[in-house]
């Protein structure tokens, strides 16, 4: 992998005095005009581009996915859970896209719903057994909301039945 | 923790420590950590690029136990809090103090800056829901705990206080107006209480859990309704303002609102836009003409149906950001110190990080009168 080589100067544009010539330019500007006032201390040091001294550079040690809307990383950037399996190439797929399409988000909800199966089928490789019942959180429903729950395991044991039993009948008639 | 899928998360005890990989990293022993709200668009499956294996949480505090070699505002052993944001304090936007909005900390995403166990969509940094946690930019957001400083005080400046304050800051209230929040999660009580700070002169809160709606009466001494109870709220709204709408709303709910089947129906289970928009269609449709929508909740990347033809008709200022935490601050330990604020009274629950996944559930099905959980690490 090769880390980014971009500096600050790759982006410099100084916009000078471009508007020199246009009569009355800025003439009314009134910096207290502003509605992000109070979140943002206005400085315009967006218009100098992208220039400024960038922190050092983390290297690359395992695959980032960049946005198609940046030139390069960012100087920082989290390493968890590198894009791996089948869902890694769908999220790969996904970064060709803009943020503002489609194209990038629905495959990522993709990618995530492979990815928990993935999870599973990688948790019985590695010999663990998942506790669904404790990931679900199901102890702090039987302490707080006993009631409810015992009425759902009910419902969910009748449907579970009927559905079986139509199972069986259907088979029978055939 | 470790997410599994939706509704799905666990407590591993053989996660892996976290190492120093960038000179302005700092490694941070967490003393406490927050589920927040947001946290349950994760926990749901609704954020995009949320992937099994990661750690969550964005509220937390702890000790500095190693720093990189550029570090120089910390030491080992400085208690910190850590601002959810991860800023650099350098780019275009950090210099104007939008810390929510870094350019150096998001490799994955330009609209959102890098923020703790908050998906890739945020930088795929792992968050605060564990033992330790790499701060990158440490000299730059982590702030120095008071020796006076309660620490469950300390936990919620990371977020919800300056979250909820900020909401109200946006909203722009001059004295006397009627400021509407919608949401009495955490994040909106908070709002609710800040309302007051800004010179409001009258506070509604609405919500449809009765618990929550009790707590926020009482806590943010404001007017509580339940929107169950009052048919349209937005008609509600204007019955109660002379028809003319509220000065101010604030979105507090984001993209798991409920109110409307239409919209539960695209952003929640469907998910074909960015969250139920439900909050935000009331909040715009409520506030009076020439008003200000303050939003604070979270949506998804995509597209959401909101009713634009009322904000252009209206002339309604929308006003949005993730909080500036690390500008914020310096103001809200003032707050905390003088009393004014008193965050650590939302918290109901604390329980041990290795039962999560009973936390999560807690929260999200808000059983037990929950407002707000706060997860301890076994060697706390």
């Amino acid at each position: 992998m090769m880390t980014d080589q971009t500096t600050p100067e790759d982006f410099i544009h100084d916009k000078g005095d471009h508007y020199s010539h246009i009569k009355g330019w800025g003439i009314d500007f009134d910096n207290k005009n502003d509605p992000t006032y109070p979140i943002k201390k206005r400085n315009n040091a967006e218009h100098q581009g992208y220039s400024w001294p960038r922190p050092p550079q983390q290297q690359e040690t395992v695959e980032i996915l960049k946005s198609v809307e940046r030139p390069n990383l960012t100087a920082v950037y989290g390493t968890s859970n590198p894009p791996a399996g089948l869902s890694g190439v769908i999220r790969r797929y996904a970064f060709k896209y803009s943020e503002s399409s489609y194209g990038r988000w629905l495959p990522l909800m993709l990618a995530d719903r492979i990815n928990m199966v993935e999870g599973v089928v990688g948790d019985i490789a590695k010999g663990h057994l998942p506790n669904i019942a404790k990931e679900l959180g199901l102890g702090s429903e039987w302490k707080y909301n006993k009631r409810s729950m015992i009425a759902k395991s009910i419902l969910a044991g009748v449907a579970i039945g009927v559905l079986a039993y139509r199972l069986c009948y259907n088979k029978k008639n055939k | 923790m470790n997410y599994r899928g939706p509704y799905r998360v666990r407590a591993d005890k053989d996660a892996p420590l976290p190492e120093i990989l960038h000179p302005q990293d700092a490694i941070v022993q967490v003393l406490r950590s927050c589920i927040c709200g947001s946290d349950l668009h994760l926990y749901h499956g609704l954020v995009p690029d949320t992937r099994v294996g990661s750690t969550f949480g964005h509220e937390f505090i702890g000790k500095v136990v190693e720093v990189g070699s550029a570090i120089e505002n910390l030491k080992v052993g400085d208690r910190v809090m850590v601002p959810f944001n991860i800023a650099c304090g350098k780019c275009a936007f950090c210099r104007q103090e939008l810390y929510g909005n870094c350019h150096e900390s998001n490799p994955e995403a330009t609209a959102v800056g890098g923020i703790f166990g908050y998906s890739h969509t945020a930088g795929g940094y792992a968050g605060g829901q564990a033992e330790y946690v790499r701060v990158p930019y440490a000299d730059v957001g982590p702030t120095v705990i008071p020796e006076w400083m309660d620490p469950d005080d300390a936990v919620l400046l990371t977020d919800v206080v300056p979250t909820g304050y900020q909401a109200a800051e946006m909203a722009g209230i001059q004295p006397g107006d009627t400021v509407v929040v919608f949401g009495a999660g955490p994040i909106g009580i908070m709002a609710a209480k800040c309302a007051w700070l800004f010179g409001a002169g009258r506070v509604i809160i609405i919500d449809q859990v009765d618990y929550r709606l009790e707590f926020a009466e009482r806590y943010a001494q404001c007017e509580a309704v339940n929107f169950r109870s009052i048919g349209d709220p937005v008609a509600f709204i204007k019955t109660i303002t002379d028809s003319l709408g509220a000065d101010v709303c604030i979105d507090a709910v984001g993209c798991e609102a409920a109110g409307n089947t239409m919209n539960t129906l695209l952003g929640r289970y469907l998910m074909l836009q960015g969250g139920s928009t439900t909050a935000l269609h009331w909040a715009i449709n409520s506030v009076k003409k020439g008003g200000i929508v303050s939003i604070v909740g979270v949506y998804g990347p995509i597209n959401s149906l909101v009713p634009i033809g009322n904000v252009v008709n209206k002339g309604i200022t929308i006003r949005a950001n993730q909080a500036s935490v690390k500008r914020l601050l310096p103001k809200l330990i003032e707050h905390v110190q003088a009393g004014i604020l008193n965050p650590k009274e939302l918290i109901t629950h604390r329980v041990p990080l290795e039962e999560v996944g009973d936390a999560y559930h807690l929260f999200s099905s808000k059983l037990d009168n929950c407002i707000k959980t706060v997860l301890i690490p076994p060697a706390v």
